[in-house]
């Protein structure tokens, strides 16, 4: 119900926790955090808080790419991190946000995939990017999407010996190009606010989903929530996230 | 009261047995006394019980209660009061005036999202709760807003004798009507004061000085 | 790895004697919007466990009248281990899910909420060994803040033999290598064994000695949820 008092805020030109409208809660990022991921990142804003790993092992390619790796992007939304979230196979929104990450860097050429072929059609790398949710307090998409990056750039190639991998033993840093940035624009009323917290997430009227690259080209559009959005919002839509991608890629 | 105690954990032995009874939060094996929670032990006079720092609530007879409609049925009305078990009110502890069920859609009473403060008329020992209108201070609540806290630390809120939330009330200039299911509706002018203090006490129910603190919060 | 000498002049693999625990490290409350939840590391292996509920409990079938119900999930994150995890529960995650419930059940006061249920949720984050039991030292404290009415706590490790020594404890070269390994569980004040397993090959002799070292251990680890309970709550 506290989601009444952030709405009242809201039109007053106020955020519950006293945030200006494009301003993110307090982000903390911790690379290589763990020991068994050959890459992984811990991501924070405020509460909200998101754990990325990375794995790498060999396999065959995708029939229509023999020459390039393999990218997968997976996201468990935890019972333990949400009463809302239930055990079972993804849900709806599990699926959606693991797609939109996936696009974000796909899209945008962040890993250079021709790199991580070892034998054209027959044996490439092939790197999962497990999202896993510690605690959902809002804004989960920019929070998975800015772990996964941060992930990815600090993965290690494993060691490989007569094309099988050696555990624990690492050749090169795997070949990150781009660090695509997502911000979620969301709008309530006449306002947009990025990174929602928990209570305001459920006042929101529509939202953006924008993967942004480091030369500003978009790279991903995804329009969430129930209701439509305004042809004369998007241009502001883009340019807060632009602005802002610049600021989060910083921190990576 | 407002003397520091410390905090038991579950499975902790009480001392001070001493011919006084058992109350909530605590269990018996022999002679011993232990605690069943993360609270703080109280023992008074005649009763020795441990009050929870956390939990969800649990229904008691003859509470009172902030709940939210979030059904209407045919003969009453089930009620969200913040718990696991939901409550049901039916339409003779709510309305006075002779209603032909058959006819009336009881909406025109209490719709889904209203706000009312009620009295647990009945709980049985399966947790199947009754909620009634016949307490001279049950209400529906209109406008304002709702914040929710541990329902164990709603006693302190309000402070002996009221005494807290008179200070907060008339220092905010708002109307509060707290539920002993932790619950709490504010409307008024320094909405956002009067839960920063509210907040505030639930968090350091258990220090000394907060009737200080709370008073140099609100400008006291 | 069956060549590699697991102990070295009466020492680990990692430097620590027989009967020493890794370096163990507890937090409170780490998920906001769970009633309780706690995180435990033994070492690199990290739990993390939250506790939603009491809560009303559908379909109306699970529903027991005079009783609530405990239900546990273990998961391992597809990260957490060398290869892989496919994600979604599978026959280990399952019988580990069934073990652990039934090591915190006795303890909760279940009777005092009819028809509804306590779910508990531990999530391996990394796996170095005797997961499943720093899952347990983890959901005990997530019930413990959660407010949920309990006889005792619980305190859990793992004990084995690995070249010939008996040792607590086991980090996951170990267990992999071990002659034999137990995981233990016990409510510390109440003197109860609630978590008992092993595999291996071992006399009687040394399943009652490690019992003894379990045991040991286990109010070890009890004193230290003790203090992060304690700390956490006068503290806030």
């Amino acid at each position: 119900m506290e989601e009444l008092y952030a709405l009242e805020l809201i039109h007053k030109g106020k955020r519950i926790d006293g945030r200006k409208f494009d301003e993110f809660r307090a982000i903390e990022i911790s690379t290589n955090i763990i020991s068994t991921a050959e890459g992984s990142a811990k991501v924070k804003f405020g509460e909200t808080e998101v754990i990325a790993g990375v794995k790498i092992g060999t396999g065959k390619p995708f029939p229509d790419t023999p020459d390039r790796g393999i990218l997968i992007v997976n996201t468990e939304f935890t019972p333990m991190a949400s009463p809302e979230f239930e055990a079972g196979p993804p849900s709806e929104n599990a699926v959606e946000l693991s797609r939109i990450v996936d696009r974000g860097i796909r899209e945008s050429d962040a890993i250079e995939l021709d790199k991580l072929c070892l034998v054209e059609g027959e044996n490439v790398f092939s790197t999962f990017v497990d999202i896993h949710i510690i605690n959902h307090h809002g804004n989960l998409q920019d929070a998975a999407s800015l772990a996964s990056i941060a992930a990815l750039r600090n993965a290690r190639l494993p060691k490989l010996e007569n094309d099988k991998i050696v555990r624990g033993e690492y050749d090169k840093p795997l070949p990150v190009a781009f660090t695509p940035i997502n911000i979620t624009v969301s709008k309530v009323g006449d306002n947009f606010i990025l990174d929602p917290n928990y209570d305001e997430e459920k006042i929101l009227d529509s939202k953006l989903s924008i993967s942004v690259r480091d030369d500003d080209k978009i790279c991903a559009l995804q329009k969430q929530g129930v209701n439509e959005i305004k042809f004369e919002d998007i241009e502001r839509m883009l340019d807060t996230a632009i602005e802002k991608s610049k600021e989060l890629r910083k921190l990576v | 009261m407002a003397e520091y105690r410390d905090v038991v954990i579950p499975g902790e032995k009480i001392d001070g047995r001493k011919g006084r009874k058992l109350g909530n939060g605590v269990y018996q094996e022999g002679e011993i006394i232990f605690s069943k929670f993360v609270g703080v032990p109280r023992i008074d006079e005649n009763e020795i019980s441990v009050i929870p720092l956390s939990g969800v609530y649990l229904p008691n007879m003859g509470d009172k209660v902030i709940g939210i409609v979030e059904g209407v049925e045919i003969s009453g009305w089930l009620v969200d009061i913040n718990s696991p078990y939901a409550a049901f009110l039916p339409i003779a502890e709510a309305v006075d005036e002779f209603v032909d069920m058959a006819r009336t859609d009881i909406s025109r009473y209490f719709d889904v999202g209203d706000i009312v403060f009620c009295r647990l008329s009945k709980v049985t020992k399966n947790k199947t709760v009754q909620v009634s209108m016949r307490d001279p201070s049950a209400r529906k609540l209109y406008g304002g807003i709702i914040i929710k806290v541990t329902p164990t630390k709603i006693p302190r809120i309000i402070g002996k004798a009221g005494s807290m939330i008179s200070l907060i009330k008339n220092k905010t200039k708002c109307d509060i009507y707290t539920g002993q299911n932790g619950v709490i509706w504010i409307r008024g002018e320094d909405k956002a004061k009067a839960i920063e203090a509210i907040l505030t006490i639930e968090k350091e129910s258990h220090t000394m000085g907060l009737t200080e603190r709370i008073e140099s919060l609100l400008g006291v | 790895m069956k060549e590699e000498k697991l102990m070295v002049d009466g020492k680990r693999i990692d430097g620590r004697l027989p009967e020493q625990l890794r370096d163990i490290k507890m937090k409170l409350n780490v998920v906001t919007r769970a009633n309780g939840s706690a995180e435990v590391k033994f070492g690199k292996t990290t739990a993390i466990a939250s506790v939603h509920g009491p809560r009303a409990l559908f379909p109306r079938y699970l529903q027991e009248s005079g009783t609530g119900i405990l239900r546990i999930r273990y998961n391992m994150a597809p990260f957490s281990v060398n290869d892989r995890k496919s994600p979604g529960p599978d026959r280990r995650s399952t019988e580990i899910s069934k073990v652990i419930r039934l090591a915190l059940g006795p303890t909760i006061f279940l009777e005092d909420f009819p028809k509804i249920t306590i779910d508990g949720f531990a999530e391996i984050i990394e796996a170095d060994g005797s997961t499943r039991v720093t899952a347990i030292n983890a959901l005990s404290l997530a019930l413990a803040a959660a407010g949920i009415p309990m006889e005792d706590l619980v305190a859990s490790c793992s004990v084995g033999k690995i070249d010939g020594t008996l040792v607590v404890d086991l980090n996951g070269k170990e267990d992999n290598n071990s002659e034999a390994d137990m995981a233990f569980a016990m409510l510390p004040n109440k003197g109860v064994i609630s978590l008992l397993q092993m595999d291996g090959a071992l006399t009687k002799k040394e399943v009652l000695k490690l019992l003894q070292s379990a045991k040991e251990s286990c109010m070890k680890i009890y004193e230290m949820q003790i203090k992060v309970l304690k700390d956490f709550y006068k503290g806030e």
